[in-house]
């Protein structure tokens, strides 16, 4: 099997993933889009994507019991984002009981100087994690969010916006980043070609 | 910190990057995909895609193009121009757009912007608003400028930040092409009055501007276009100003 191979990305109703597939394609990797367990089940690297709304996508993925293989994965599993999120404990968006992988509430920013959502470039400093090999620290990422995960031992980045949060957390085999590494330009890239190189 | 953001803005029109001064007398740009590769490489913070002759049967097009940009950048794009559904839409998006911007689309039709923020999400949706002043009002035009309307800028602002709009991108046809700098005063007053970032466009001629636009002008980002395709103003030195002028921008 050569590199790549096996790499899937989880299909559920939520945003765009062509941007992910495309950030993958420039790191050589194509990756196939399903939600079908057996091919869940065989790949190599799993990435859970979403922008959207916590509640509409836990309901979708438990119709479909994607919550179940996503939280039975072995394999290195990426959530970007709403992907992030859901892997965590609960959400305040619409109140969400999430995956309760990450140990970690989600919450809504709160502020009446900055903007919310936070939209743009913002740092992310790292801890020692294989996600951060040959990232610079305090590198910029993007990010598109009103909700935050606060800090946890399973916190590996920390981003200040309104207060300080989890930009990434890890977990066994779970991972997660609250940013696009599929728009973060060369970091970004960087990031994933980490996680698929797990 | 949050960084300020630097836009470059690509006019197209039949595959190509055009600009022109106030709207009109174009000029070739060269090819927006070798541009947007360039300006990827200098630092560009987004980069947004308006085309600017957009007719049904330039769609296809479009979205060809979208496609070819997307599969070539690693930061968020916008795309907009000719935008009237939901349909519109899920083309660009499933080519590649990260969000698109509707304009004159969403003067004529308020709803499309609620159905594209139920749709795509609120972080796609720009609504780009042309402004114009009218005995000292600043009011919407439509049309790529060619139509007047009654709506108050800062009035129709609010009202599709309420809509679902993600991001205001606000220009001056005042102050665009004539790189005299941006409309300051109606930016910030927007700006601050609403919970989503504002992009000021219009008017970019030098550094300067770029900095009053994000001190003075309260700007969450600034979009240009000539300056930077006839490499009249590098990114990256603008950056570096920007940032020993202590405005956080990503370097």
């Amino acid at each position: 099997m050569g590199k790549g191979d096996g790499v899937v990305i989880i299909k559920y109703n939520a945003g765009n993933i062509r941007s992910v597939l495309f950030a993958l394609e420039r790191i050589g990797v194509r990756a196939t889009v399903t939600d079908d367990p057996e091919a869940l089940q065989a790949a190599d690297k799993i990435i859970f994507p979403g922008v959207g709304e916590a509640s509409t996508a836990m309901n979708y993925l438990k119709e479909r019991k994607l919550d179940l293989l996503i939280r039975n994965a072995r394999q290195p599993l990426l959530g970007i984002c709403l992907g992030m999120q859901l892997l965590c404990a609960h959400s305040e968006e619409n109140d969400t009981q999430c995956l309760g992988i990450f140990d970690v509430p989600v919450k809504k920013f709160i502020s009446t100087e900055l903007k919310i959502p936070q939209m743009g470039w913002n740092t992310i400093h790292t801890k020692e994690s294989a996600l951060f090999r040959n990232v610079p620290q305090d590198t910029w990422c993007y990010f598109v969010h009103s909700y935050y995960a606060t800090l946890n031992p399973e916190t590996i980045a920390t981003t200040s916006y309104a207060t300080d949060f989890s930009s990434a957390l890890h977990k066994d085999n779970f991972y997660g980043v609250q940013f696009h590494p599929e728009k973060s330009a060369d970091a970004g890239a960087q990031i994933l070609k980490n996680f698929l190189d797990l | 910190m949050l960084a300020k953001r630097i836009i470059p803005c690509l006019d197209i029109k039949d595959g190509q990057t055009v600009k022109g001064t106030n709207f009109i007398n174009l000029r070739h740009a060269g090819d927006p995909v070798e541009l947007a590769m360039r300006y990827c490489t200098e630092g560009a913070d987004e980069l947004v895609f308006l085309d600017i002759t957009a007719t049904v049967d330039k769609r296809k097009t479009l979205s060809e193009l979208v496609r070819k940009i997307a599969t070539h950048i690693n930061i968020p794009f916008t795309v907009g121009g000719g935008i009237n559904s939901v349909e519109d839409v899920s083309v660009l998006m499933e080519n590649g757009a990260d969000k698109i911007s509707v304009n004159t689309s969403a003067v004529k039709n308020p709803q499309l912007v609620s159905d594209l923020a139920k749709n795509f999400g609120s972080q796609c949706v720009v609504v780009a608003i042309d402004i114009k002043l009218f005995d000292g009002v600043w009011k919407v035009v439509t049309h790529g400028g060619r139509t007047a309307t009654e709506l108050n800028a800062t009035e129709w602002a609010k009202e599709v930040s309420r809509l679902g709009a993600g991001e205001i991108l606000l220009t001056s046809m005042e102050n665009d092409g004539t790189k005299n700098g941006f409309a300051i005063d109606i930016t910030r007053a927007i700006s601050e009055t609403l919970p989503i970032p504002v992009i000021a466009s219009g008017g970019a001629g030098s550094m300067e501007h770029f900095r009053d636009v994000f001190q003075k002008g309260a700007a969450d980002a600034a979009l240009a276009a000539s300056i930077f395709h006839f490499r009249e103003i590098e990114i990256g030195t603008l950056k570096n100003y920007l940032n020993n002028n202590q405005i956080p921008v990503r370097l």
